[in-house]
């Protein structure tokens, strides 16, 4: 299957302009970039996609093997990155998309011009001094959540909800398979989201990269911001006034703008 | 003006007890009710959910939603809850455990809803809830009872695994002067045991059988029968030389055994010469027509032959063939033959072409390759069981194959042979 609809993509903004790609995090899809993206597409070419097994990409394309750890993933970014051949590239990563985005971006530095990591965490599970704010019990009883809320999954919904090109889903559809997903990979992206350490990876980075924080993260506490902050070294902070784990939805205007001064304050 | 309340002794009919207390309906409704503003801050809850949880009004008042909420339900909330409220101002049925003020945990469904209020102020969350105890506990026997059907499921498949691996050969065995090649596949994904086989096995010093075969069915009763034919070709091959004996006598026990099943059959006595050919002998019990494959050739080897287990007097007959140098034959099940792309079916003339591009590869590597390009073929897993065995006489003067593009097998593509 073609790239543009294994992944959903959705390219938009200026052909000519420099790309700045978008990465949803666990959970949704990309409709999480909605309110952030607009303000981009008169300058950029903006390139959405859905993670393999979320929104409307090719669950078919799924498999165990494959998705057992963030390379994974990080391999598919490479694999967009280098389909539509871009260089230069903005990578603006959500949530577990932002290490994914590290991990593109340490793989092939030549292709990136800069992250910006929004609510990152390299590592969810506390670990002696280091606190990520989860103990193992805690990513268990999301098992549980996750469990609870997929049994309003049937294997009717799949056809809704994968991507089919020869029939567009309806208004009422893409609502109800937002945020839903076939419960195997669901529960296989939250193992290796949660599980995730990539601490030793960050000093790696070799782009400029911006760290998004908001004030009350219940998923990536400011402390793990600011730890990502501090192992990456080319890097800046911004710390958002906004509750939760998703300011791109939440406060996307300040989202917006803290991006801008970050791309400002590079020299091209 | 009418008496809004009418009262008994003026009408007849059920007596209509106003429940219009708007207070008490939010209050002490059999629902849980919370509002919060747009970043979840509690601003309003009743009195049904401070009693299921065991809390005052001021525990709740004033702190995130997200204090209500086991850690995993915390995760939950941020990455599917939020996202899409956010975007469609509505959410349903999304289950969650509510943490009391005892820290025992509270099952509930969620609806929620972003209202701008009546009198035109801020946004809120209005969220009902509604106890989910009994129908967590059963949704989660349902989901046991799943994943032991999966497991279940599993098991079988590994079971069938087992005993597919039981019914052919772990090793071919080691025949100096002779190339061996044999491929299995099972059809699908090989969660349930096919009925095609292969057997290589020693009669006497330079002497060997060879078979294979398809008991028609799948499944352990399928099983059962591809164990019974193996063993009883052993059997007779003791007592029978002629392939076409052997096969007579297999043809006797299928028929006094209790099944209903029959099966094809291709059984080649292989015997090694002293001038370093191979002489072959052969019948057929109705399995499709081997293949001699050669340096410039592949063609079909007519043997007529009954299938075994109908008839009490089954037509067999032997047919002999020497493979010289680079000459060998080829045996397999219809599942090769009859793979399908669309409605393409391959059939014997896409079977002789894949023969003939891979005619100078050693045996196991024709066999693979073969196989392999069957698979391709198809494109997906197989419907039916595949089984081929190779017999074939090295070429010792040959030079090493090439990868070879598809020739035509008539020679007009080409120098035979190159």
């Amino acid at each position: 299957m073609e790239v543009a609809q294994r992944y959903n993509l959705t390219v938009g903004g200026v052909d000519t302009g420099q790309p700045m790609l978008f990465a949803h995090g666990f959970g949704c899809d990309q409709q999480m970039w909605r309110y952030v993206e607009p303000a981009f597409a008169d300058r950029y070419r903006t390139i959405l996609f859905d993670h393999i097994g979320a929104g409307q990409s090719d669950l078919t394309a799924w498999d165990a093997d494959t998705y057992t750890s963030l390379e994974g993933y990080a391999d598919d970014v490479l694999t967009i990155v280098r389909d539509l051949d871009l260089h230069d590239v903005v990578f603006v990563g959500h949530s577990v998309s932002a290490m994914i985005g590290v991990l593109a971006a340490n793989a092939e530095p030549d292709r990136f011009a800069a992250l910006v990591l929004v609510g990152p965490s390299p590592r969810y599970i506390n670990d002696d001094d280091y606190v990520g704010g989860f103990s193992q019990a805690d990513i268990d009883e999301l098992f549980g959540a996750l469990d609870s809320n997929y049994l309003g999954w049937s294997s009717a919904m799949a056809p809704v909800i994968m991507g089919n090109p020869d029939r567009p889903a309806l208004g009422e559809e893409l609502t109800e398979s937002f945020c839903r997903t076939d419960p195997e990979i669901a529960r296989q992206f939250a193992y290796v989201t949660f599980t995730s350490d990539n601490r030793a990876d960050l000093e790696k980075v070799a782009v400029p990269t911006l760290v998004l924080q908001c004030a009350n993260d219940v998923i990536a506490p400011e402390e793990v911001g600011r730890f990502v902050h501090d192992r990456i070294p080319d890097s800046s902070f911004e710390l958002l006034d906004a509750t939760g784990h998703c300011p791109n939805l939440s406060a996307p205007d300040a989202t917006i703008d803290a991006i801008e001064r970050f791309l400002r304050s590079r020299p091209e | 003006m009418t008496d809004p309340h009418p009262s008994h002794s003026d009408t007849v009919g059920p007596v209509l007890v106003p429940d219009d207390d708007a207070e008490d309906l939010y209050e002490r409704a059999p629902c849980g009710y919370l509002s919060t503003t747009r970043t979840g801050t509690i601003v309003r809850v009743n009195q049904t959910l401070l009693d299921w949880l065991g809390l005052e009004r001021e525990d709740l008042l004033g702190k995130p939603f997200t204090d209500l909420l086991s850690a995993g339900g915390r995760i939950y909330h941020e990455t599917h809850y939020r996202p899409m409220l956010s975007l469609h101002g509505t959410v349903r049925e999304i289950a969650l455990d509510f943490v009391r003020k005892d820290a025992n945990r509270l099952p509930v469904l969620v609806n929620s809803r972003v209202v701008v209020p009546s009198d035109g102020g801020e946004e809120v969350i209005r969220t009902s809830i509604l106890d989910a105890t009994h129908r967590r506990e059963y949704e989660q026997e349902l989901l046991r009872a799943r994943r032991r059907a999966e497991a279940s499921e599993a098991r079988s498949a590994e079971l069938a695994r087992t005993l597919q691996s039981s019914l052919i050969p772990p090793n071919l065995p080691v025949i100096d002067g002779v190339e061996l090649g044999a491929t299995y596949r099972p059809a699908g994904d090989g969660a349930q045991v096919g009925g095609d086989f292969y057997d290589v096995f020693e009669t006497d010093r330079h002497d060997w059988i060879v078979v294979v075969g398809d008991v028609r069915g799948k499944g352990a009763r399928a099983a059962t029968i591809t164990a019974l034919v193996r063993y009883s070709v052993r059997a007779a091959a003791i007592r029978q030389h002629r392939p076409s004996r052997i096969l007579a006598d297999l043809n006797a026990v299928l028929l006094h055994h209790e099944t209903e099943r029959f099966c094809t059959v291709v059984c080649c006595r292989v015997r090694l010469e002293d001038d370093g050919t191979v002489r072959v002998t052969m019948a057929s019990g109705g399995h499709p027509p081997a293949v001699r494959v050669g340096p410039e050739t592949a063609e079909p080897v007519d043997v007529t032959g009954t299938l075994i287990g109908v008839v009490e007097d089954p037509s067999l007959t032997d047919v002999e063939i020497r493979l010289g140098p680079g000459e060998g034959l080829f045996c397999y099940t219809d599942g090769l033959t009859e793979a399908r792309r669309g409605r393409e079916m391959l059939g014997m003339e896409g079977l002789l072409d894949l023969l003939f591009a891979h005619r100078a590869l050693p045996a196991s590597e024709l066999t693979d390759a073969v196989v392999t390009d069957v698979m391709a073929y198809q494109g997906s897993r197989p419907r039916d069981d595949i089984a081929a065995v190779h017999i074939r006489v090295p070429d010792l003067d040959a030079p090493l194959p090439h990868a070879s593009a598809v020739e035509g097998r008539s020679g007009e593509a080409g120098e035979p042979g190159e």
